[in-house]
């Protein structure tokens, strides 16, 4: 029996390895199917699916400007991504990205038009200052689900509308230039994100989502913080029992999913737009944020992936549109479709594990 | 094609496998009409399982079954049920809110005119309960009968849809001695009005006391059919062990020194809001292993969680070594030397989806060699953990196995070890040996010995009598949230604890304290 324990225990840790292979099949195929789907959406209305994808294909890797273009598009949601499989670690769902965003949109946006400051005090200044605002604002969403017991989704979905129509409210009003356009004054060129090249968009926002992702890996497994937050995720009650503080714990979470999220528009102000316009509605990146994470089943090194897969579809649906006459809507449909199969293998995975669990209590009995 | 009408089940070569495991492997089991006969096995050797393909729970993949002589395809729990085999399980699936009467027709309810006919429901639960002497009050909502007549209510449950073969699932694992020694006794009375009776179980003693016959199965293989009148429970032991096993405790007299653990008047409530401890008090000694025994559900898991700062305590006073430890936090309890293992170790005790090295730092996580300044060092852990698995016993490949896919005794050595060494001044062992095998159980109480003879306070809080009578030196009974009374280990015996656990003791010394007074 003992024998036979280890032998099990031995395979188990052999499936390690391949399992992680396996844990790539499932997002690769849902992509594929999607693609598939996609095109035959395309049949049906009379559009060429193979000239789409390829037009898909070359507006992301046929050229340089291109390739800055999609990294352009997949910064934000490397944020928003990693903003929701932090939370997710901790066990909780962060749906708050696209208040957080907006509030690191305008934070920053303040802090770069408001103060005069050499280069090296004010950009470090508004990126991080508009990083812990948003921290502050996913915060206290985790303070009330800690110490009254709110749902963290309902009041991450209710400050997304306060983010709103505060935002709504600065740009139009306090915070708006002169001018007819609802949008803030300009930031100084001391707060601006450098381009990377000399020409297109492309800023130092996506070295700033790399290292994110980096430092969210690190935080998680190598830190005490990390271990406490996994711990917390996986089973609250084990870690209260190991002495862990649970509240603490998601508290923190939240701080740092909304520091990430946060970052998102922090780079969207002071990378691209260099002021803060009004915003008329959600942007959405909180949102895509969520299929981001589950594509990249929350491992930050996913994350980054899934965000280019959705960047290559974000910036390739508007060419699709014009060029191979695709509505961009079949894109969002294949996105759809990506998540909806990597939801499913969430609920395949979950129902086994039921299975196991009821064959294992049945057998257990004796 | 077998005709022999004086087996009641006839089961031939049953084979059931699931992926990875065979847990039945032709398995023969023969019930005799009339007899009581006892399926004896460890957990997990495959008791269970045979039961479950006999009541059509599981679909065996060989061998034939036979009721009374004919050849039967059981495909689900009705079909058993028209064949007259009815189960009644550890875990009672009664509704709580429903009179006694109403659970035991509950699927099956005399109707008039479209209507459950309720006169008709209690006269006939009434004659059954009578014919049998069980003596339940059928009027009574279940909720507030006792666990005993609990599960009376199952067996006639079972009886009422006609059922002439019972398959009893651990019946006695919930039960005081005294509840036992009255099911014995309806037990008897059954096979005496002809029912035939299979009980599963892995406790000996039990087996001699009740079966005629007994069936040992081990690691899912037949190992033997025997009369329990000619066989020892030495002899059962090694049956169902597969070596000779050392059933007695060897162990040198307490040498109890200064008070550790004092628990003064503490009141807590349970998760529903009730109040669950209601002024129990009691001490422990250095060098000494204090048992708390007791019918589950009178307050033993609250204790522990009020003891280890997972539960508020409400009134009253925890002191440990003296200083009163009432508010502090888990993390703190655990500072000032308190080790846990707790009564649920998936629940509590690991975190599943974390390998073993992560496992045996939990609560000790932040401390140094295994983190300084917030950064984890997982090579000074790995190496702490391969010792503590060479040390303990764990049977794994290596420290990076999940958790999960450790066997129970093997994950409950993670427990230990982890507790273990932090070397605490008390340890709290809350049903430290549940649902592991017998070679676990044997190195888990070494250990616990081992602790207190090294000086330390050892606190067992366990729902085995056995247990506690033989390794604890002084024996407290708690029954409805409060420490009857506490035994020292000679004066013990399992007829007087299974009087106060049932509250008998409590209202006689209640009554001779106001007499004193």
């Amino acid at each position: 029996m003992a024998d036979n324990d280890k032998i099990v225990a031995e395979k188990k840790e052999e499936n390690r390895y391949y399992k992680w292979l396996a844990s790539m099949i499932i997002p690769v195929l849902a992509v594929i199917t999607g693609l598939l789907v996609g095109a035959i959406f395309m049949l049906a209305i009379g559009r060429d699916p193979v000239q789409a994808y390829i037009v898909l294909f070359n507006s992301a890797f046929g050229s340089l400007n291109g390739f800055a273009e999609t990294l352009v598009n997949t910064t934000p949601l490397i944020f928003t991504g990693l903003a929701v499989a932090f939370a997710f670690r901790t066990g909780l769902f962060n749906i708050g990205g696209d208040g957080q965003f907006l509030i690191g949109y305008i934070a920053s946006t303040w802090l770069g038009f408001f103060f005069q400051l050499p280069l090296f005090i004010h950009l470090p200044l508004a990126l991080l200052g508009g990083m812990v605002a948003a921290g502050l604002w996913g915060g206290f969403a985790g303070l009330l689900k800690a110490k009254l017991g709110v749902h963290e989704v309902i009041t991450t979905i209710m400050m997304n509308y306060i983010a709103l129509y505060l935002v709504s409210y600065l740009t139009g009003g306090p915070l708006k230039a002169s001018g007819f356009m609802p949008a803030t004054p300009k930031i100084a060129d001391t707060a601006k994100l450098m381009r990377l090249l000399p020409f297109g968009r492309l800023n130092a926002g996506f070295i700033v989502a790399l290292v994110a992702a980096y430092i969210v890996y690190y935080i998680l497994w190598r830190t005490t913080l990390g271990y406490e937050i996994r711990a917390v995720g996986l089973n609250p009650n084990a870690a209260e029992y190991g002495g862990i503080k649970a509240a603490r714990n998601m508290i923190l979470a939240m701080f740092i999913s909304g520091c990430l999220a946060g970052l998102a528009g922090v780079t969207q102000s002071l990378g691209l737009e260099f002021r803060a316009y009004q915003p008329f509605g959600f942007i959405g990146y909180g949102f895509t944020g969520i299929a981001v994470a589950l594509l990249g089943k929350n491992h930050p090194a996913g994350v980054v992936l899934g965000a280019f897969l959705f960047g290559i579809l974000q910036r390739g649906s508007m060419l699709m549109q014009s060029i191979a006459g695709v509505p961009k809507e079949v894109i969002e449909i294949i996105q759809a479709i990506i998540i909806l199969f990597v939801a499913a293998e969430y609920l395949f995975t979950l129902l086994s594990n039921r299975i196991k669990k009821y064959r294992k209590e049945t057998s257990d009995v004796n | 094609m077998h005709e022999d009408a004086n087996f009641a089940v006839e089961m031939i070569n049953i084979t059931k496998r699931f992926p990875g495991v065979t847990a039945n492997d032709k398995i023969n089991f023969q019930l005799k009409k009339g007899e009581i006969h006892a399926l004896l096995g460890e957990n997990g050797a495959g008791k269970s399982t045979l039961m479950k393909c006999l009541y059509g729970l599981y679909q065996h993949d060989e061998g034939q079954i036979f009721i009374n002589g004919k050849k039967v395809e059981i495909s689900s729990p009705n079909i058993a049920i028209k064949y007259g085999i009815g189960m009644v399980h550890q875990h009672f699936m009664l509704v709580p809110p429903f009179t006694v009467a109403e659970n035991i027709v509950l699927g099956s309810e005399p109707t008039k005119n479209f209507m459950i006919d309720r006169k008709k429901t209690v006269e006939e639960v009434n004659s059954l309960s009578k014919q049998y002497g069980l003596n339940v009050d059928s009027q009574s909502a279940v909720q507030d009968i006792s666990v005993g007549m609990q599960q009376r209510v199952e067996i006639l449950k079972a009886l009422y849809r006609g059922a002439n073969i019972l398959i009893l699932d651990e019946p006695t694992a919930v039960l005081t001695p005294q509840e036992v020694d009255e099911l014995i006794d309806i037990m008897k009375s059954l096979t005496d009005e002809g029912k035939s009776i299979i009980f599963i179980t892995h406790k000996l003693k039990e087996v001699k006391a009740i079966a005629d016959r007994v069936t040992v199965i081990r690691n899912g293989k037949l190992i033997d059919t025997v009369y329990t009148k000619d066989t020892t429970t030495n002899e059962l032991a090694k049956m169902m062990v597969g070596r000779e096993v050392i059933l007695e405790v060897d162990k040198d007299k307490a040498e109890p020194g200064e008070v550790i653990l004092e628990a003064a008047d503490l009141y807590a409530k349970n998760n529903r809001g009730l109040t669950a401890l209601n002024g129990c008090s009691f001490n422990v000694h250095k060098g000494e292993i204090l048992g708390i025994a007791g019918v589950e559900g009178n307050g033993q898991s609250e204790l522990t969680e009020v003891l280890t700062g997972l539960r508020k305590l409400e009134k009253g006073a925890v002191k440990l070594k003296g200083k009163n430890i009432s508010s502090f936090s888990t993390r703190d309890i655990i500072e000032n030397g308190v080790g846990h293992i707790p009564e649920d170790r998936q629940k509590r005790g690991l975190v599943l989806e974390f390998t073993i090295f992560e496992n045996l730092i939990l609560g000790n996580h932040y401390k140094f060699p295994y983190a300084k300044n917030g950064k984890m060092n997982y090579n000074k852990i790995k190496a702490s953990a391969r010792k503590l698995i060479k040390d303990f016993d764990i049977r794994t490949p290596s420290e990076n196995v999940m958790a999960k896919s450790l066997s129970g005794g093997n994950q409950q050595k993670v427990i230990l070890a982890r507790e273990f060494a932090r070397d605490p001044d008390l340890l709290l062992a809350a049903q430290p040996t549940r649902g592991v095998d017998v070679g676990a159980i044997e190195f888990i109480h070494s250990k616990l010995i081992e602790q207190r003879d090294a000086g330390k306070a050892v606190l067992l809080i366990s729902l085995e009598l056995d247990e506690i009578l033989s390794l604890c030196d002084r024996i407290a009974v708690i029954y409805e949230g409060e420490i009857v009374d506490i035994l020292e280990q000679e004066e013990a015996t399992e007829e007087k604890l299974g009087l106060m656990m049932a509250g008998a003791e409590n209202d006689k010394a209640k009554g001779d304290d106001t007499d004193g007074r």
